[in-house]
């Protein structure tokens, strides 16, 4: 009977504390993965799931179903960009141009499949090595599961964005994977 | 389909999200061309790799434990009868040392309060409305007989809880159990209406002020009353005036108290 109880639809205002312990934290261990990706750190990324957990507790009430999951994750995302503002030390601004990094013209190749790299140690660190903008995205779609829809909900981005992005971060995954030791060098980014 | 838009197409199409007639496109594309084929494996076999598990994250234990704990704990402190979501919020921030520092005060605040105070342990009644809400936590007896309910009690109480079965009024006895409230074995009698759920503390008190006192506190609406010697409280997420009407509905003497 309990369960039944459960299901009658929560009166917004009330219940605020009780139905985000329910309703939010279950999403923890995804709002951990993104915020881990993109800080590339452990400590980091535990300020920042905190910081975005208090926010989604003060913005709560203003949450009116719909995926608390994709809710959540735009939460982090955004915190993470703004703590990130806030400390210059760290201030490499990648000011991300779309078409700058347009996948290159490929030559026609061999017509085989390409030797990957794909033990865990080299996938990890292609990752990291993607742009902020490109990571996310991948990070979005393969570990999480995220449809485009719930990556552009998430992102603030276009469908359309989502798709060149995506394209774009396995490109890069694929060229730094298949000779890593020449990409890593060259893109020592930040 | 030309290559070049096969090769943005190819993710899309990997990722599932083309509709029927691209999907088709690009088969065909992907049939005649070996060199998008062989990009279509390559991200295909990336994907598999990355799908694995391993490169998945998962929250530590101290930060999931730190925020399941602190769920209950800051909804403690926040004791006084306004809601006050600041304070919670800091609560949480500052972990469990701040969240006990902030805990002492208030509980000194909400015990000055009970001393004079109609809106006694307001915060600690609605949280344990909320605690019995969740799984398995509602009745330690469930029957919607009253005959089973109020002999229940007996033994467990120092004193015999008004029951009675409100079902005449639309509002069943579900079933009892037993809490306790400012230090205090009280009795909670749990009925229901439509779906939601309605917490009826009682125990008894030495002054008999006949005051009724209505509240709300972070959303859920709580009515005080005190009569012959006992103090009830009602709480629920039913409207203020609904919560009233089985409120009259108890004290009316005309439904039989259960024997």
């Amino acid at each position: 009977m309990p369960n039944k109880l459960h299901r009658h639809p929560p009166n917004p205002q009330a219940s605020a504390s009780a139905s985000f312990e329910g309703v939010v934290l279950p999403h923890l261990d995804a709002a951990y993965n993104l915020a881990r990706w993109l800080a590339r750190d452990d400590t980091d990324a535990q300020d920042v799931v905190q910081e975005a957990l208090l926010r989604a507790l003060r913005y709560y009430a203003s949450f009116h179903g719909g995926d608390a999951r994709v809710w959540l994750l735009a939460i982090v995302r955004n915190t993470f960009y703004s703590l990130r503002m806030k400390v210059p030390a760290d201030g490499v601004h990648e000011a991300f141009d779309d078409e700058m990094h347009a996948p290159p013209d490929e030559q026609p190749g061999p017509e085989a499949q390409t030797l990957l790299a794909l033990d865990v140690g080299s996938l990890q660190r292609a990752l990291e090595n993607l742009p902020h903008p490109l990571r996310e995205a991948i990070v979005l779609r393969e570990l999480e599961e995220c449809s485009y829809k719930e990556i552009a909900s998430i992102t603030g981005q276009k469908i359309g964005t989502v798709m060149s992005r995506l394209a774009r971060a396995r490109e890069r995954l694929r060229l730094e994977l298949s000779c890593p030791s020449k990409e890593a060098r060259q893109h020592d980014v930040p | 389909m030309m290559c070049h838009d096969a090769r943005l197409l190819l993710h899309a199409y990997l990722d599932d999200e083309l509709d029927a007639a691209q999907s088709v496109a690009m088969t065909r594309h992907m049939q005649a061309c070996a060199d998008c084929t062989a990009h279509y494996a390559d991200f295909a076999q990336l994907r598999q790799a990355m799908t694995q598990g391993s490169l998945y994250r998962r929250a530590p234990d101290a930060l999931r434990a730190q925020w399941t704990a602190a769920m209950p704990a800051a909804a403690a402190p926040a004791s006084s009868p306004r809601p006050r979501r600041a304070p919670i919020a800091l609560a949480m921030a500052a972990g469990f040392a701040a969240a006990l520092l902030f805990a002492t005060p208030l509980w000194f605040y909400a015990s000055r309060q009970q001393a004079g105070g109609a809106d006694t342990g307001l915060s600690e009644v609605v949280s344990s409305h909320i605690r019995s809400l969740q799984q398995q936590h509602l009745m330690d007896v469930v029957s919607t007989d009253q005959h089973t309910v109020k002999p229940w009690f007996d033994g467990k109480l120092d004193f015999a809880p008004r029951v009675k079965d409100l079902a005449g009024a639309g509002y069943p006895l579900v079933g009892g159990r037993l809490d306790a409230l400012e230090g205090h074995s009280v009795a909670a009698l749990v009925y229901k209406h439509g779906l939601h759920i309605i917490n009826l503390y009682q125990w008894p008190v030495s002054t008999d002020a006949a005051d009724t006192a209505a509240t709300q506190w972070h959303g859920y609406n709580v009515l005080c009353w005190t009569r012959g010697r006992m103090r009830y409280v009602a709480v629920s997420d039913l409207n203020q005036s609904e919560l009233r009407q089985f409120v009259l509905a108890f004290q009316d003497d005309a439904t039989p108290v259960m024997r």
